[in-house]
């Protein structure tokens, strides 16, 4: 771990012109994934900007009618909160089958959005990977790939965003509330909030320097049944080899595919189709495997199926 | 004393502690935070500085180029040790000075692990340079200051393509009885299977740490170690040093599972840096480094051929087995069990190893077993579908009296397969289990019945102890003997107060102490037996000592309630003890009863798994195992033995998986988010019954060990258990779910 100095922000504008002042500076909040990396060398900010004390830690209604969910809301508190449990059962469950009880009691709403891939090589700092290092290579491609990325990926990089919460939240279309550091305020949908890797995959969203998270808001509550299923090598403490977060109504359904990309997977398009098959097929449209990944798609496929089943009974 | 003959009655037999239930005396301590772990000493330390070791990155090849300059100018860096500074080291064939000539088939120093000795790169992590600096995070910051470029070389890396190369090991020779090729052809049903088991890594709770005090010319070295006694021979042999001249401290150990049986990077740089900066230094493995710096459980390709006759009767076992090692490393012994698990007139056992570059494969949990029985277990299943026989009965009608190598002239001590298997059958409930797969459902799952049995060769080893009895009517028991978390604090408690008529809190337990009498330690289940009967001597000695300060006939005396009686007279031992106290010492050594008689722990494992139709993931529902494992000395530790065995079978047989990148060649996935054990959350309700069974062949004590005998045959009754419930026959471990899915022959409901 590089030595770095440390600040305590006391409003966004502070901290998010801080992290613009200070070449290599870096939000902290939760620290869940953030000092992991920092301590194998992966992350080396030269300055960290504590954001915990900025009061964003509040879930509110929207004058139109949605949640307002605080950047620093915990994991633990926004899925136990009633009105997500009420309105938004997807986000909860996701949430919830996210990490372990220890994890989510520190980790954040906003830097949920911002984990790191679990790739293998990203992790190890012997091996090339262009996500860690621009230009290096992607050791991924031929080597140890069974968890990596099916969809959206690049020859730059087939990693894949880990996290459980996001997917939910682009099933609900979230929207992304930011600040900048001269203090405009910006409201970016979830759909366009993640990039895909094409040739720049150390660029994972469209936050420009300084940029701060301040919250998420949710639409006005959907209604229809909520699902989220996880896929995982062991029962708990594991990410996602493939999940889908689903609302579905009468006339109609949005799905979201985890564990598939480099983001929250969804394709409006593909909703409209009929069965799960026909919706899979739709969604999965140029995906490029691996022999060790390719089984993401079947299974994402068997998931959808018995995920549509179970909600329309 | 020499152990030669079987034991008669003796006061171990009362039962009056041992045998009891008896949460571990250690537990307050522990949960407390007051035991101290071997990175946690502070006042014997003062002054410590911090040492932060540096793997290489590259699997095979050499160092072409290595700049220290940053590092060493960085804040608070005291030393950066690399092979151009390093002191010289002694490699694997040089003994400490002074010390015996080492036993036959034993290489002298065989501990000895010397580190930064030069430019070439034998596997990846391992050691490069040691930064030292004031505080751990000055170390750790300016060790990714040394710059370290590389040649990389090709290296072995894939068991499967270099296997054929493999060649028979030294300690590992064919085993050959009848024709088995014969009997194979013209048996009436036969199984020809191959099965493969990956590199797994131990991941105990607490990383190998280090820390090294110079007093002038002695050395104490506080690590985490399985076997005090193979420490300072290791440590003391890499620095040319004799071994009176280190003391080592194991007090308390995180967990070792095999992996402490070795001393790796952390204890040798820790005590060159601290002889060369005149003060203390720590230095501790990261969690990542430990999977490529230390040893691991190496992978295996296995191939048996099984032919029965129309009853289910063997007439040929075949066991076939590949693996691979650095030079010198050993080879994993995972047919040893079919030597000794089942009859069968024509048998031929190989084992063939090869040269690999990975880091080096050593013991973990079960040697051997673990592995060997993941493969012979589940192809007993498959041979009992294909007669149509019945699993537990098919190894019944396969049961031996004796070792089937050596013929009836070498009978089993005890050997209660068959009886495990009975019970077990009646509490599971495996009458239930409908044969055909995919036959029972609970919703979209798939339920399925699984069994296996274990075996686990009893290992026995000289083991001393010394007692004292003071004033205070305390008995101390001092040994180098080691608690790994297994129980041996509580046990060897019991032990003591069984043999003193003392209650269990008039007994203090120091362990782990390379100045105490010299012990087993703890590996191949050999710990509580072993360090029990030397302990049995050593009160034994006591007590005779007490009788005589006492003026009794040592003969007929009693020792019960803190006190010592005959003939109707009756003492306090605390008065006997007096101001000075009274001190004995005993060992145990052991003579040849392991070759008159064939000595193992067995056990029957059952698993109820529900398998997802649609994801095909594997939710292990419930387990029980039978074990028939000598004197249980203590039921409570001895049954989280098996849990904890248990809990790690499911992890071989579901999750384990230490993935080769054959490119780079390393282990990839290095952490414990990515390398998979079992979480609490696959852990089920878990059931484990022990038989009455008392092994005078054994021990005084008449003990065997139950530590390894719990994850035996586990993963192969969860493998069975998944076939049973899905029709899938994985052979390839670990069974994810993308391995089930593609050969599920149960339709999908939703």
């Amino acid at each position: 771990m590089k030595a770095f100095t440390y600040q305590r922000a006391t409003s966004p504008a502070e901290a998010a012109a801080a992290v613009a002042g200070h070449h290599g500076a870096r939000f902290i909040a939760g620290g869940t994934n953030l000092l992991d990396l920092m301590k194998l060398q992966i992350e080396t900010p030269g300055h960290l900007v504590d954001i915990n004390h900025l009061g964003l830690d509040r879930i509110e209604p929207t004058a139109g009618g949605g949640l307002r969910i605080g950047a620093l809301v915990r994991n633990t508190d926004l899925a136990a909160d009633h009105r997500v449990r009420r309105d938004y059962a997807v986000l909860s469950r996701a949430l919830l089958a996210g990490a372990s009880a220890q994890l989510r009691n520190k980790a954040t709403t906003a830097g949920n959005l911002l984990q790191r891939t679990r790739c293998h090589y990203f992790y190890d700092t012997t091996k090339p990977c262009n996500k860690r290092v621009p230009g290096s290579g992607c050791a991924a491609l031929g080597g140890s790939n069974r968890n990596l990325a099916v969809l959206g990926t690049s020859d730059q990089c087939i990693a894949t965003h880990p996290s459980d919460m996001a997917v939910a939240m682009r099933a609900l279309d979230a929207i992304v509330e930011t600040t900048a550091p001269d203090g405009t305020a910006r409201a970016i949908p979830i759909v366009d909030f993640h990039v895909l890797p094409g040739a720049t995959p150390q660029v994972e969203t469209v936050l420009q320097p300084g940029e701060l998270i301040t919250g998420v808001a949710l639409p006005p509550p959907l209604g229809g049944t909520h699902v989220y299923r996880k896929v995982r090598d062991r029962a708990s403490y594991a990410f996602a080899v493939v999940s889908v977060a689903a609302v579905v109504a009468p006339g109609t359904l949005r799905v979201a595919f985890g564990g598939l990309a480099p983001k929250p997977w969804r394709v409006e398009a593909a909703e409209t189709r009929a069965g799960a098959d026909a919706i899979a097929d739709a969604a999965f449209a140029g995906a490029r495997t691996t022999r060790q990944n390719a089984f993401k798609l079947p299974l994402s496929k068997r998931l959808l199926a018995s995920v549509l089943a179970d909600a329309r009974g | 004393m020499k152990f030669e003959s079987p034991a008669g009655r003796n006061p171990i037999d009362q039962g009056r502690v041992v045998g009891v239930a008896q949460p571990r005396i250690d537990g307050p301590l522990k949960v407390s935070g007051l035991a101290p772990y071997s990175h946690e000493y502070h006042a014997e330390a003062p002054g410590v500085a911090y040492g932060v070791m540096l793997g290489a990155g590259i699997g095979k090849g050499r160092i072409t180029a290595i700049d220290t300059s940053a590092a060493e100018a960085a804040p608070g860096v005291l030393l950066v040790l690399t092979y151009k500074n390093a002191p010289r080291q002694f490699d694997i064939g040089h003994a400490p000075p002074g010390s015996p000539a080492p036993k036959k088939g034993e290489k002298p120093g065989r501990h000895n692990a010397p580190q930064l000795q030069g430019p070439a790169i034998k596997h990846f992590d391992q050691s490069v340079a040691l930064v030292v600096a004031e505080s751990f995070e000055q170390a750790r910051a300016a060790a990714q200051l040394v710059h370290v470029s590389y040649a990389a070389a090709p290296g072995k890396f894939d068991l499967a393509a270099e296997k054929q190369h493999g060649t028979v090991p030294e300690d590992a020779p064919d085993s050959v009885v009848g024709d088995f090729d014969a009997a194979f052809a013209a048996a009436p049903t036969t199984v020809d299977v191959t099965y493969t088991t990956p590199d797994q890594a131990h991941s105990m709770m607490e990383p190998q740490a280090s820390m090294a005090r110079w007093d002038g010319d002695t050395l104490t070295l506080w690590t985490s170690h399985q076997i005090v006694h193979w420490a300072v021979d290791g440590v003391a042999g890499t620095l040319g040093i004799p071994t009176d001249k280190v003391r080592v401290i194991s007090a308390y150990v995180g967990g070792g599972f095999g992996s402490k049986l070795m001393i790796y990077g952390d204890p040798i740089l820790a005590a060159l840096a601290a002889r060369q900066l005149g003060r203390p230094v720590k230095v501790a493995l990261t969690r990542p480094q430990i999977y490529n710096h230390t040893s691991h459980r190496p992978a295996t390709i296995q191939r048996l051929r099984l032919g029965a006759d129309s009853n289910g009767k063997l007439l040929a076992i075949g066991h076939d087995v590949w693996c691979g090692n650095q030079p010198g490393g050993e080879p994993e012994k995972a047919a040893d069990q079919t030597k000794l698990l089942y009859a069968g007139a024509n048998r031929l056992l190989r084992t063939r190893q090869t040269l690999l570059d990975l880091p080096l494969g050593a013991s973990m949990r079960a040697p051997g077993e673990a592995v060997g029985l993941l493969a012979l277990e589940c192809a007993m299943d498959e041979l009992a579908e294909k007669l149509g026989i019945d699993p537990i009965e098919l190894r019944i009608r396969n049961d031996t009296r004796y070792d089937p190598e050596k013929g009836p002239e070498r009978p089993f001590s005890t050997r209660q397969l068959v009886e495990c298997l009975r019970t077990g059958a009646e509490r599971f409930g495996w009458s239930r289990r409908d044969p055909v797969p995919g036959k029972v459902r609970d919703g979209r799952w798939l339920i399925g019945y699984g069994v296996a049995a274990a075996i686990r060769n009893n290992l026995t080893v000289a083991s001393g102890a010394r007692v004292r009895l003071g004033g205070d009517g305390v008995l101390t028991i001092q040994t180098q003997m080691t608690d790994i978390g297994t129980g041996s604090y509580t046990i060897l408690a019991q032990i003591g107060a069984e043999m003193l008529g003392l209650p269990i809190d008039k007994v203090r337990v120091e362990l782990g102490d390379s100045s105490f009498p010299q012990a087993a330690g703890s590996g191949g289940s050999w710990g509580a037996n072993s360090s029990g009967a030397g302990l049995f001597y050593a009160c034994r000695n006591l007590r005779d000592a007490i009788a005589a300060k006492a003026g009794y006939n040592s003969t007929d005396v009693q020792f019960a309630d803190g006190r010592i009686s005959a003939n109707g007279h009756s003492r306090s031992l605390a008065e006997i003890a007096g101001h000075d106290g009274i001190a004995a010492e005993g060992k145990v050594e052991f003579g040849d009863l392991t070759k008159q008689y064939a000595q193992a722990a067995f056990g029957a494992h059952f698993a109820e798994v529900a398998v997802d139709s649609i994801t095909c993931e594997v939710r292990v529902r419930r387990m029980l195992s039978v074990c028939a494992a000598g004197r249980i000395i203590n039921p409570q530790t001895a049954r989280s033995q098996c849990l904890g065995g248990m809990a790690m079978g499911i992890g071989a047989a579901l999750m384990e998986d230490q993935i080769v990148d054959t490119r780079f060649g390393y282990f990839v996935n290095h952490d414990l988010a990515e390398y998979h054990v079992p979480v609490h959350a696959d852990i089920p309700d878990m059931e484990v019954i022990f038989l009455d069974e008392l092994d005078d062949k054994s021990s005084p004590i008449k003990a065997k060990g139950v530590g390894e005998l719990g994850i035996c045959g586990v993963g192969a009754a969860v493998a069975n258990a998944v076939h049973n419930a899905t029709g899938a026959r994985i052979r390839d471990y670990p069974l994810t779910l993308d391995r089930i899915m593609a050969k599920i022959t149960v339709p999908a409901v939703a």
